[in-house]
């Protein structure tokens, strides 16, 4: 079991130090391979992000077979498109719609749809976040730009276990006859936690 | 009592800054952070449950100093030596014993890909019956962790001892409180279970807001 004896005050106190440390530590002990470590970095930076979620909600509204597949079976279905993996393993979709919204925060840590969204944003970690989000949500979303109608009910979702919720933001007006593509562009991280909503551009 | 990662409904934090730079990674060393993390959590040597722990087990006045990836370093770190991957000896003279018998474990680069995507699921076969039905009303525990005094929990302090109920049932789940020490997964019944804000907070914004949290059956009972 981890203790309260902090071995990290062993090493240099600038982070970067002392993460470059670890590294060559570990690489010269032959447990880490650095091209590994790159090959992860890529992964996240390059392959795997929002736009994949985005992908998701797109097809959400435009097609019912797969609209109804999502909420009756998340984990299924956005496999079926390739969205699978760590920190993703169990999905559920929740929907936004005329008298109701949702948003996601994870409390005790940093839970996130990793396979859907890729790495959270700082903000979705920071403690102000996590701390209000729950007591507060209407204040949190006024400081995204976001307001809702008084009568809409907000549902906080707090990822306590391994089950990852990706918003399905409200399609906007507008976009009849759009394709998946063009509803795609619109669709944003933010609109996927549910602290903005989707907006066609001016 | 909690500890200080335990922040849900916490008075005093300031305003959040939604603007921020699009980099996934605003510091080289964050991705690197990120990637040592799931490398060595590669070898094998803890589980989820173990690493979340172990990075609430920072004190508090390091989890408030420590930015996000500085808390999965130090995290990393303190578990590399409780698991005995690395010794202080070692990281004090940032010189590494030979033959560690973990090497045939290293994460290669070409299995990345391969191992990202096929994740860890969490749900598991159980013979435990499940007590609730969708749309009963139930009560969550007063206290946290029963197994181990300060150990690791998913029912967050603000949770505890209040009236909810169930939206949803996702079959059995490893059950952490029992996992992030080494006393087997455990799994149990898990289900989504939903609060109204009032039930909540003494001055809720609006009443009729829901909080749902995910929450394994022990923490549970009849209300």
């Amino acid at each position: 079991m981890p203790n309260d004896d902090h071995s990290h005050s062993l090493l240099p106190s600038d982070p970067a130090l002392r993460v470059k440390a670890l590294e060559t530590l570990l690489v010269e002990k032959g447990l880490v391979d650095p091209a590994a470590l790159d090959e992860i970095i890529d992964t996240y930076s390059h392959k795997i992000g929002p736009q994949n979620g985005a992908k998701v909600v797109a097809k959400a509204w435009v097609d019912p077979d797969f609209r109804a597949a999502l909420f009756a079976d998340a984990t299924s279905a956005v496999r079926d498109l390739g969205y699978y993996g760590r920190q993703g393993e169990h999905m559920v979709a929740v929907e936004n719609t005329a008298t109701t919204h949702n948003l996601v925060v994870c409390t005790l840590c940093s839970c996130y749809p990793w396979p859907l969204l890729g790495i959270p944003p700082g903000w979705y970690k920071s403690d102000a976040y996590r701390a209000r989000a729950v007591r507060e949500p209407r204040a949190v979303l006024l400081e995204f730009g976001t307001t809702l109608a008084p009568e809409t009910k907000i549902r906080v979702w707090d990822s306590t276990a391994e089950i990852r919720y990706l918003v399905i933001p409200e399609r906007p007006a507008g976009t009849d006859g759009w394709s998946e593509e063009q509803l795609a562009n619109i669709i944003t991280r933010d609109a996927m936690i549910g602290t903005k909503l989707v907006e066609v551009p001016a | 009592m909690s500890r200080v990662h335990d922040m849900g409904g916490r008075f005093g934090d300031g305003a959040i800054d939604p603007n921020e730079p699009d980099a996934v990674f605003p510091q080289d060393w964050h991705g690197r952070a990120l990637a040592l993390t799931l490398a060595a959590g590669g070898l094998g040597q803890w589980n989820l449950d173990i690493s979340r722990h172990a990075r609430e087990c920072l004190s508090p006045t390091d989890y408030v100093r420590f930015g996000y990836y500085e808390k999965w370093i130090a995290g990393l770190t303190d578990l590399l030596v409780n698991n005995g991957v690395v010794t202080q000896e070692e990281l004090s003279t940032l010189t590494p014993t030979p033959n560690s018998p973990l090497q045939e474990r290293k994460m290669l680069a070409e299995n990345v890909a391969k191992i990202l995507a096929s994740g860890g699921p969490a749900n598991r076969p159980s013979d435990i019956p499940a007590l609730f039905t969708v749309g009963q009303r139930v009560k969550t525990r007063s206290h946290g962790n029963t197994l181990v005094d300060g150990g690791h929990t998913r029912l967050p302090s603000y949770a505890r001892g209040k009236a909810g109920w169930i939206i949803q049932h996702h079959g059995a789940h490893v059950f952490p409180d029992s996992n992030a020490h080494r006393l087997g997964e455990a799994p149990e019944p898990l289900y989504s279970v939903g609060f109204y804000a009032q039930d909540l907070w003494d001055n809720a914004e609006n009443p009729e807001d829901e909080v749902v949290l995910d929450l394994w059956q022990s923490y549970l009972e009849p209300a």
